[in-house]
């Protein structure tokens, strides 16, 4: 497509893109990205999240950034096997991955695209057998001349009856703009721990698309946390095969004037499959966050066990959520259950802690603190709850 | 130790305490009875902070330091504590965390030194046997679903721990059984002693049998009308409140 043609907020991507290495696929899903454009508030999926903060500013390409930084950074977080990029490059193990085989049609996602035509260096973590150590996957992103932008891919890979766990963390400083994709694959009977943590920067943009694909009778549970970022949408598509069970639980904070957006899409696909959604929310000062879980039965997905809780702890008047669950059920033998609450912390609770001479900040601090709790708790890794536990 | 003069507190626009005076020295135990909505409940509130309730004349002398002028969590560090009578449920946090907090908080404000984690579980075994309560419950959430007893239990655990210098209990005999009664009860009595101070307040004589009080006094419309030795008790469960609520009664 001529440059003409495309409007303003396009063609930073473009000039970027011309830039950068390239392959078919590179030139398709940059193509289709320009034929998409970003979506906008008139979208239903969007409809609460404006990308012009996002959309008005030009990133460039990323570049490498200071080692003695990342190292520094690297060495404050749990030890155990690594794959660590530093603004989109990876640095460790140095062999980069670049064949991808991918499940995900980028063809209806803008980000997706997004993502597929600056596709570099990917983390791949193939499973067979039992994983004995959690896989740490460690985006760094720090400043350079002008705000940068990473496009980070992630392909996890469990065989038939395979068993781990694999982490996503992002850290940053300063303005950038994350565009992460990560696809999740669940053979038979496979047993998948997933955790992703986002702790970018405050002022940076961060969008993530997870999609996982479960086969027969596997297990996983994705935990996602989301502290950092002035804009942040995590988008998660699970599809379940039978007698599959996931689970999705998540936490969103924000504070400020920042934004952060949560999308799940579960679809049972598939008869005796169950899902179990848990998402919590924290909101101070100006903040603003969405949840929007949907929950799609299949006409064949009979004995689906489907259940979605959403609670939010509002601690100003000024913040805003908007949650909604969205349920579509096409067979008659399924039990789905959901709920979303909104709330302040408990006077009477905080009267009580206060009672028994705990002061009013230590009491406050402690009943967000057995808010959030329950997200961190099931994490498999002592060393790894106990850092995120360390976070909230 | 307590000295509470001309006492006057609001709820929601209502007054419910109307001139209240009491004085309580160092190691007695005082019954507070009185009909429903004579204002018991309101001067336990009144007592630990509660902000629900306002004070609107009087004073509150603790130990000779203006009781109203503290927070809530700087009367419990002075020493006064309050059993509830709804003991609030707090799912996340476990009563050992919670307890370790109160303690360290409260020890501080005594100049000792914070107890470590075994010092602390050691103390905290100790006292759990007066109470004949299970260890395996220090672990779970404060309260969180808690049998009423077990939740009265627990608020005289938790001033076992933390040994107050006045111990306010607020209705502790409501909703238990005679069994639970006599457990709370042989709680409290073993925390008797010559430097701790107790307001107990109920509605019916059958927890003094147990808890047996130095001074009764009788609390109608929002003041003290009668005050008495533990005999007292005896003649209001004969004669019921008659005579204490009929002002209540045509006022409805």
């Amino acid at each position: 497509m001529p440059v003409e043609e495309i409007s303003q907020q396009l063609a930073p991507y473009l000039e970027a893109f011309d830039r950068v290495p390239k392959t078919p696929l590179h030139q398709a899903a940059m193509e289709r990205f320009l034929e998409l454009g970003f979506p906008t508030s008139r979208e239903e999926d969007w409809k609460f999240t404006n990308l012009a903060p996002l959309t008005r500013m030009s990133f460039e390409p990323a570049e490498p950034g200071d080692a003695k930084v990342a190292a520094k950074i690297l060495s404050a977080l749990p030890p155990g096997p690594r794959i660590v990029f530093l603004n989109g490059r990876r640095l460790t193990p140095a062999e980069p991955n670049r064949s991808l085989e991918t499940r995900l049609d980028f063809r209806k996602r803008p980000f997706v695209a997004l993502n597929t035509a600056f596709l570099s260096d990917l983390a791949t973590v193939h499973v067979k057998g039992i994983l004995a150590e959690p896989v740490h996957v460690i985006y760094i992103s720090l400043p350079g001349g002008r705000p940068r932008m990473a496009h980070p891919r992630n392909l996890f890979v469990f065989e038939s009856g395979a068993q781990g766990s694999v982490i996503e963390t992002y850290v940053g400083e300063n303005v950038y703009f994350n565009n992460a994709v990560t696809e999740i694959i669940a053979g038979e009977g496979a047993v998948v721990e997933h955790v992703k943590l986002q702790r970018e920067s405050l002022d940076a943009f961060h969008i993530s698309t997870i999609h996982i694909e479960q086969g027969r009778g596997s297990v996983v549970t994705s935990r996602s946390f989301a502290l950092g970022g002035a804009l942040a949408r995590t988008e998660i598509n699970a599809v379940l095969d039978e007698g599959s069970e996931c689970t999705l639980n998540g936490l969103y904070a924000v504070d400020g004037h920042r934004h952060v957006d949560t999308r799940t899409v579960i679809d049972h696909a598939k008869p005796h499959a169950t899902s179990h959604e848990l998402y919590k929310g924290i909101l101070n000062d100006r903040s603003s966050a969405v949840f929007n879980g949907k929950i799609i039965v299949r006409k064949d997905a009979q004995k689906t066990d489907a259940k979605q809780t959403n609670k939010n702890l509002v601690l100003s008047e000024d913040a805003t959520i908007n949650t909604k669950p969205q349920l579509e059920i096409f067979a008659d033998d399924v039990r789905c259950t959901h709920g979303a609450t909104v709330g302040q912390l408990d006077s009477d609770s905080i009267f009580y802690l206060r009672s028994r001479g705990i002061g009013e900040q230590a009491a406050r601090a402690m009943l967000i603190e057995a808010f959030t709790r329950e997200i961190a708790d099931g994490i498999k890794s002592q060393a790894f709850r106990d850092y995120v536990e360390s976070l909230l | 130790m307590l000295e509470i003069r001309n006492l006057h507190a609001r709820v929601a626009g209502r007054e419910i305490l109307k001139g209240l005076d009491l004085t309580i020295n160092t190691g007695e135990v005082h019954a507070i009875m009185g009909p429903n909505g004579s204002g018991k409940s309101t001067l336990a509130q009144v007592l630990s902070g509660r902000d629900l309730y306002q004070v609107t004349e009087g004073t509150v002398t603790f130990d000779g330091k203006d009781l109203l002028e503290m927070s809530p969590e700087d009367r419990a560090r002075e020493g006064v504590f309050m059993a509830f009578q709804y003991p609030v449920e707090i799912p996340g946090v476990s009563n050992l965390y919670f307890l370790k907090a109160a303690l360290n908080t409260i020890r501080k404000n005594r100049d000792l030194p914070e107890l470590d984690a075994m010092d602390f579980l050691a103390l905290v075994k100790e006292r759990m046997k007066l109470m004949d309560m299970d260890q395996a419950m220090l672990n779970r959430a404060v309260n969180a679903g808690f049998s009423g007893g077990e939740k009265k239990r627990n608020e005289i655990f938790q001033m076992a721990v933390l040994e107050p210098k006045l111990a306010i209990l607020d209705e502790t005999d409501s909703g238990l059984d005679i069994d639970a009664l006599k457990i709370v009860a042989n709680g409290v009595n073993a925390l008797r002693s010559p430097e701790r101070s107790m307001i107990v307040v109920t509605h019916y004589q059958r927890l003094l049998n147990y808890i047996v009080p130095d001074f009764v006094h009788v609390l109608s419309e929002g003041r003290i009308v009668k005050s008495g030795g533990k005999e007292l008790a005896l003649e209001l469960e004969e004669s019921g409140y008659v005579g204490y609520e009929t002002e209540t009664a045509n006022a409805r």
